[in-house]
């Protein structure tokens, strides 16, 4: 019989960060119940699942853990709606359900071998956040050049991943730039927007692949930034969001013309995004 | 593939044999309105008719359908049935609509198994239509009032008798367990022939030959800025059309137990894009307009190579402001054209 894409994967909510000082921002750490649904969710960086509240329904958001953790998966969810709400009820030990992965993911045939840009802002970061810890990971790391991550947020309570960026700073291997837009009296880092740093950071555009997440408006002042430093459209890669609700390509309504985010993407190359309408 | 002829006194004999082996659904009249629905005993088929009011996508994927229940907690799969099904007197425009829905539901990468196994269990006894209406198509969007596609039996109307031609192994099955039938003359099917020729030349509609290649560049064009602009966004042309098959999920329940439900949902509605966030990538008419045109003579041709529309006229005959699918497909075709 035909497995039914449907059905939720029963998972145990081991752990929740909360990351942000609005608390809205929380990490949810899950751990499946059955070791075969575990295995069957063998995800790539950058993909994205559904997560599932009985009684309240389902919300499609980006895998923030990297594939080498593989004991868990993590998703980092502001509270926003109906079904983001129940998640943010729940506590430690609840049961939810998570089906998928979905989604293509980062292109990484294409990132091995390159320079990695990563430009981030704001609570978009977790599939970013997924793949500069795949990237980071000893068995991974020769294989990707030089890494470069640009992170902001509005204010240094804003910041997500706290103890990744404490850690990263630490590490070999990882340029990091942190900067929020406004600081406090504790804050000693970068104060400015991303495409600001962005420009004073200047991050070689030689064999260098840019992937940009973040609000409308950072990617919107980011890509003139990337062109003038040499980042051709093809090496320019954003996620996109989109209301979906199969998550399979069935329900219709995530297309960008032909193309259904859900299955098609959610990551294009600024070129590809180019051919398509500017319908998102 | 073999030929029969069936004496129309002995139709509701023929339907009795199939009631033996399978549900039968069939046109029947409900009120005032013509549906394609469950036969009972009770019921009496209608064969004298030119189509339902609403499409036999129904019988695959039904308005609304339970994915799963939960109770406290747990999830119980729905079970599949293995019900066997016929539907009967499907005219060829609503046959092709599977077809195309096939492509959706049963693609290669995920696969529906609620539609799938509803597809596979059910067989398609097509009538083909002698007289089309007014608002019939077919032949502009690649079928025909005699086309066969997805069909395994097509019976045409001869008179005082039916042929009945088996156009699938399993249509081969079904004709070969019947004793009702006889095998068809020469006459028969050159009777056929004549009705079908006249049939075909009565369907008229736009020509959609390069209208894939013509929407290609016409996503920015002002052309979208008026034609939406009496639409009401009512939505009753996707309800009503055997092609479209968009839905939402919903919970429905209380207390730690319910369903989660999937329901018919259109492009037509504002809140089908709406983010969480308050964005909305198709918020007027205009997008919503565009993206129903766009779906069905673009980017499912570009996906599967087949227009999205198979001409049956519903969206015609139901729109409550006459926005009439056949005059903006000419409007398109006939943009720069001089």
């Amino acid at each position: 019989m035909m497995q039914n894409p449907y059905i939720p994967y029963p998972v145990d909510v081991r752990d929740i960060i909360v990351e942000n000082e609005a608390k809205d921002i929380k990490t949810f750490e899950l751990v499946f119940h059955d070791e075969k649904d575990r295995e069957r969710f063998a995800f790539r960086c950058g993909q994205f699942a559904e997560l599932s509240i009985l009684g309240a329904g389902e919300s499609p958001i980006g895998i923030a853990s990297s594939p080498m953790e593989t004991d868990h998966v993590q998703f980092t969810v502001k509270k926003m709606g109906v079904v983001t709400s129940a998640l943010h009820n729940l506590e430690k030990g609840a049961t939810m359900g998570v089906r998928g992965p979905y989604g293509n993911g980062f292109p990484m045939k294409r990132l091995e071998g390159s320079n990695i840009v990563i430009v981030a802002g704001g609570f978009a970061f977790t599939t970013l956040r997924s793949l500069t810890n795949y990237i980071l990971h000893p068995d991974n790391r020769a294989r990707f050049g030089n890494l470069t991550v640009i992170y902001g947020a509005r204010s240094p309570g804003e910041l997500i991943y706290k103890y990744d960026l404490a850690a990263w700073a630490e590490m070999e291997g990882i340029e990091l730039h942190v900067t929020v837009d406004a600081g406090d009296d504790d804050w000693t880092g970068l104060v400015g927007y991303v495409p600001t740093v962005l420009k004073d950071v200047a991050p070689s555009a030689d064999n260098a692949v840019a992937v940009v997440c973040g609000p409308p408006v950072m990617i919107r002042f980011s890509l003139p930034v990337l062109a003038e430093l040499g980042f051709g459209a093809d090496r320019i890669i954003n996620s996109l969001e989109m209301r979906m609700k199969c998550g399979i390509g069935k329900c219709g309504r995530c297309n960008i013309g032909e193309k259904y985010v859900c299955k098609d993407g959610p990551v294009f190359t600024l070129e590809e995004l180019r051919h398509l309408p500017q319908e998102y | 593939m073999s030929k029969w002829t069936i004496s129309k006194s002995d139709v509701s004999g023929f339907l009795d044999e199939l009631h033996k082996s399978y549900q039968v659904f069939a046109p029947l009249r409900r009120e005032d309105i013509l549906v394609l629905e469950r036969v009972s005993d009770q019921d009496s088929v209608v064969l004298d008719f030119y189509n339902t009011k609403q499409a036999p996508k129904e019988v695959f994927f039904p308005r609304s359908e339970v994915l799963f229940s939960y109770r406290d907690g747990e999830v119980i799969p729905a079970s599949l049935s293995d019900e066997r099904r016929v539907v009967f007197g499907i005219r060829p425009c609503d046959a092709r609509s599977s077809v195309l829905l096939d492509q959706v539901f049963d693609a290669a990468d995920f696969q529906d198994p609620y539609y799938v196994n509803r597809r596979q269990n059910t067989l398609l006894i097509g009538l083909a239509c002698n007289k089309p209406l007014s608002t019939c198509f077919c032949t502009t969007v690649g079928g025909g009032p005699f086309s066969t596609d997805g069909l395994d039996l097509l019976w045409t109307d001869l008179g005082d008798r039916y042929l009945v031609e088996t156009i699938t192994e399993r249509g081969e099955v079904l004709t070969a367990s019947s004793s009702l039938l006889r095998q068809a003359t020469e006459e028969d099917t050159t009777a056929k022939a004549e009705i079908a020729t006249a049939a075909e030349q009565m369907v008229s509609g736009p020509s959609t030959e390069g209208v894939k290649e013509k929407l290609d560049g016409m996503y920015e064009d002002p052309f979208w800025d008026e034609v939406h602009l009496k639409c009401l966004g009512c939505g009753v042309c996707t309800y009503l059309c055997p092609t479209c098959h968009c839905f939402d999920i919903v919970d429905e329940g209380r207390d730690g137990r319910g369903q989660r439900v999937r329901n018919w949902d259109t492009c037509q509605f504002s809140l089908f894009t709406h983010h969480t966030s308050g964005h909305n990538p198709r918020p007027t008419g205009k997008e919503r307009m565009r993206q129903r045109m766009m779906h069905k003579f673009n980017y499912f041709v570009a996906n599967f190579d087949d227009i999205a529309c198979v001409g049956c006229g519903r969206c015609v005959r139901e729109c409550p402001v006459n926005l009439d699918i056949r005059a903006v497909i000419e409007s398109i075709t006939q943009i720069g054209a001089g």
